[in-house]
């Protein structure tokens, strides 16, 4: 039984490595389908208020900054670019390089958050009076929705952080690769919920 | 390890002494165990649940005040629907029952995900924790949460929002977890036309876990944030929609109810083969029916606002697709009675519960043909028949489909039996207190009791009188089924390792299991359920 006796009852070998990869890459998948529901129903409700108070909507969008959530656009679609450069060094076992990619999608990240950082500077604080709470249903939505958003970048560069650390310790290999797989999933359905809401917040009311 | 390992003193070592002490509990990853300690939590909540219930029930008694405030009244309802509901009934049967048995059954020596499974306990037990604590703040909305009522700044709401959304999130992780774990964990030859009906029940209310609760997490979410923030999108003071509330919240609590009763079906379906000694009736039928049951399931939740402001054209829509679910539910039932049609059948507890759903739930469909039809729902709506039928399917259903489960395995799960005498014993009580309970209120609905109401006229009195003394009749009947069974896991006759000579998978391991389930990952080469007099009789299983 080789090395598999030497480890506690609870922690026997249950399932091959491979049956491991396959299973985490598609436990992933699933998760996003609930991710996919969560921000759905936040857009159900966005269509709804926006059919509703169509004019509304219309002039509140005028008072996002477009530039500031395009750029923001730009950086995200960038740390989607860094990490799938991560995940191909991952797959051929470069651990230095996954290291330098899970950095730049880190500083894409934080770029991201100091930029919205700014933006909510703005409605929250500069603003007089402040926009939120007590506003408009819009700007309800807009802190909501960017809100929740914002905490899945948090939560993704926490888990970057995670791989970043692993790859320090050069735990990957051409053979195990499947953390930095599935994190990555994770964080291109974040850049791809960022890429809907961008348009629908910011743009559907022209540009200012 | 081998299989008949054994401890020093010669005991032969399964899942239940291989480690020992509260730590090798704590932090176990076997699937059995996490089962077991889900069954802990699961029927302790339960208990307080029910304890509420009969708090009702004494209160509404007489006519008037007979031993507590109304608004103390609003509190026992709702911990009692928020206790049942989010502690126990939505775990329920997957995360008791379906941890133990899914890896068994699919020949398996564990769940995909162990350590997520480890984790999703904790974070279950973390949310029933909080929600405990909304209890001490004493939560009257109901459990629904219904706006503008949940949005006036009320902590108490902001904390079993919170509780939910973890009770949510680890009712997710469950779901996925088996999923995944059907997928890609089967042992050789166990295709999917060969996968026991209780796994093919787990696939399709995982699906329904997966896909339904993120929209309720994110509803209850959003309701937290009215509450500390104001965002205003459930506030019609804002210009919010308490109505979009319902809709959101719905389109979540419909389909949970078949995450409920799914499973059950799921248990219904294994044991009265068993016991009717014959193969299965319709198996792709029943499997088809699960699956059309959890797809149908999420286009009818209108059905909970007919009188709510509803454009006509929605609800002859919600309406036809509502009637729709009956007919998968009719395949189901049409197909279980056709297996115990001609059969041999031995009227074991565990049988007895099976038929009890089976007749149960039959009035639990077609009382909610009624709830379905437009004319009739107007004047049903909101009464004590809505709340009958509603009991008759989670309690006369997915409680009944766990406690029938829960007989059933019960000798897999520890090697033991209980009394037999006092299990049927208990089981007539049950099904007398219950029926006893709830058809006086559909008879109260259909006159007009409204339900959540503290008080009604004195003409309703000798209804609310029976349905009360049932109501504790059965709650004997549910102490003596958890005595005998309590009793038994410590005290219970060791019995042979195939008592019922079930055919399925789970059955060729020892009884209790060993901690690795089989000794070698089975290969099977039959179908589960052969059965036959020259099976049956040798009680051996043909894989
Ligand atoms: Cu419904």
């Amino acid at each position: 039984m080789g090395h598999h006796e030497s480890l506690p009852l609870g922690h026997t070998h249950f399932a091959e490595p491979e049956q491991v990869y396959h299973s985490a890459k598609f436990g992933m998948w699933v998760f996003l389908a609930t991710e996919v529901h969560l921000f759905g129903a936040l857009f159900c409700t966005f269509a709804v208020y926006r059919w509703r108070y169509f004019e509304d909507f219309q002039q509140f969008a005028l008072s996002l900054n477009w530039r500031l959530g395009g750029l923001n656009t730009i950086v995200l679609l960038t740390s989607s670019y860094f990490m799938v450069r991560a995940v191909d060094a991952a797959q051929k076992g470069l651990n230095k390089k996954v290291n330098s990619f899970c950095n730049l999608t880190l500083l894409c990240a934080l770029t991201f958050l100091v930029v919205k950082f700014f933006e909510y500077r703005a409605k929250l604080i500069l603003h007089e009076p402040p926009i939120f709470p007590h506003s408009h249903i819009f700007y309800g939505l807009y802190f909501t929705m960017t809100g929740i958003h914002g905490l899945h970048v948090l939560l993704g560069m926490g888990a970057i952080w995670w791989l970043k650390m692993r790859a320090k310790r050069e735990e990957f290999s051409v053979t195990y690769y499947t953390p930095v797989e599935v994190v990555g999933l994770y964080w291109h359905l974040v850049d791809v919920v960022w890429i809907y809401l961008f348009p629908l917040l910011y743009l559907l009311g022209g540009l200012a | 390890m081998s299989a008949h390992a054994a401890t020093a003193d010669g005991k032969q070592l399964n899942y239940l002494n291989c480690e020992k002490g509260l730590w090798s509990w704590i932090m176990s990853i076997d699937h059995k165990r996490i089962g077991l300690m889900y069954l802990a939590s699961i029927l302790s909540f339960f208990v307080v649940g029910g304890v509420f219930a009969l708090l009702v029930r004494a209160e509404l008694f007489s006519h008037g005040k007979t031993l507590y405030g109304p608004d103390d009244y609003n509190v026992f309802f709702t911990l009692h629907g928020v206790i049942m509901i989010f502690l126990f009934i939505v775990p329920g049967i997957p995360a008791t029952l379906g941890n133990f048995l899914l890896p068994l059954m699919i020949g398996a020596k564990d769940v995909i995900f162990p350590r997520l499974n480890r984790f999703t306990y904790w974070l279950y037990l973390f949310g029933a924790a909080i929600a405990f604590c909304a209890i001490f703040m004493r939560l009257d909305t109901g459990w629904t949460f219904y706006a503008p009522y949940s949005i006036q700044n009320r902590w108490a709401v902001v904390t079993a929002t919170a509780a939910a959304f973890f009770l949510g999130f680890a009712s997710i992780l469950t779901g996925l977890n088996f999923l995944v774990t059907i997928h890609n964990m089967r042992a050789p030859g166990m295709t999917w036309g060969r996968l026991p009906l209780f796994v093919w029940t787990l696939y399709a209310s995982a699906i329904l876990q997966i896909v339904a609760t993120p929209v309720i997490g994110i509803t209850l979410l959003l309701l937290l944030l009215e509450n500390t923030m104001g965002i205003g999108i459930f506030n019609p003071a804002a210009g919010g929609d308490p109505v979009l509330f319902e809709h959101l919240f719905w389109f979540y609590s419909h389909p949970v109810v078949y995450i409920m009763i799914l499973p059950a079906m799921g248990v219904v379906s294994e044991i009265i083969p068993v016991f009717s000694k014959k193969p299965i009736f319709g198996y792709k039928a029943l499997v088809y029916a699960s699956v059309g049951i959890a797809a149908v399931s999420f286009l009818v939740w209108g059905h909970h606002m007919f009188v709510a402001g509803m454009s006509n054209l929605s609800r002859y829509i919600f309406s036809f697709l509502t009637f729709f679910v009956a007919v998968p539910t009719a395949v189901k039932v049409f197909n279980w009675v056709s297996t115990m049609y001609k059969g041999s059948i031995s009227w074991d507890t565990p049988m007895l519960y099976a038929m009890a759903f089976v007749f149960l739930f039959l009035i639990a469909g077609t009382t909610g043909v009624h709830l379905a039809t437009l004319g009739t729902d107007a004047h049903y709506h909101d009464t004590y028949f809505v709340v009958a039928h509603f009991h008759y399917t989670i309690q006369g259903g997915a409680v009944i489909g766990l406690f029938a489960g829960l007989h059933f395995w019960f000798p897999k799960m520890f090697g033991r039996m209980y009394n037999e005498k006092v299990a049927k014993f208990a089981w007539l009580f049950l099904f007398i207190g219950f029926n006893g309970t709830f058809i006086p209120q559909f008879i109260l609905g259909m006159e007009g009791m409204p339900r959540r109401y503290y008080d009604y006229p004195i003409e309703f009195e000798p209804l609310h009188r029976i349905s009360s003394i049932f109501a504790f009749i059965n709650a004997a009947g549910y102490a003596m089924v958890l005595g005998n069974l309590f009793y038994a896991v410590f005290k219970g006759k060791k019995c042979e390792e195939n008592p019922f000579h079930s055919l399925s998978l789970e059955w060729t391991t020892a009884s209790p299991p060993i901690h690795d389930n089989f000794v070698q990952i089975p290969r099977v080469t039959t179908w589960t359920y052969g059965y036959g007099a020259e099976h049956a009789a040798e009680g051996e299983a043909v894989h």
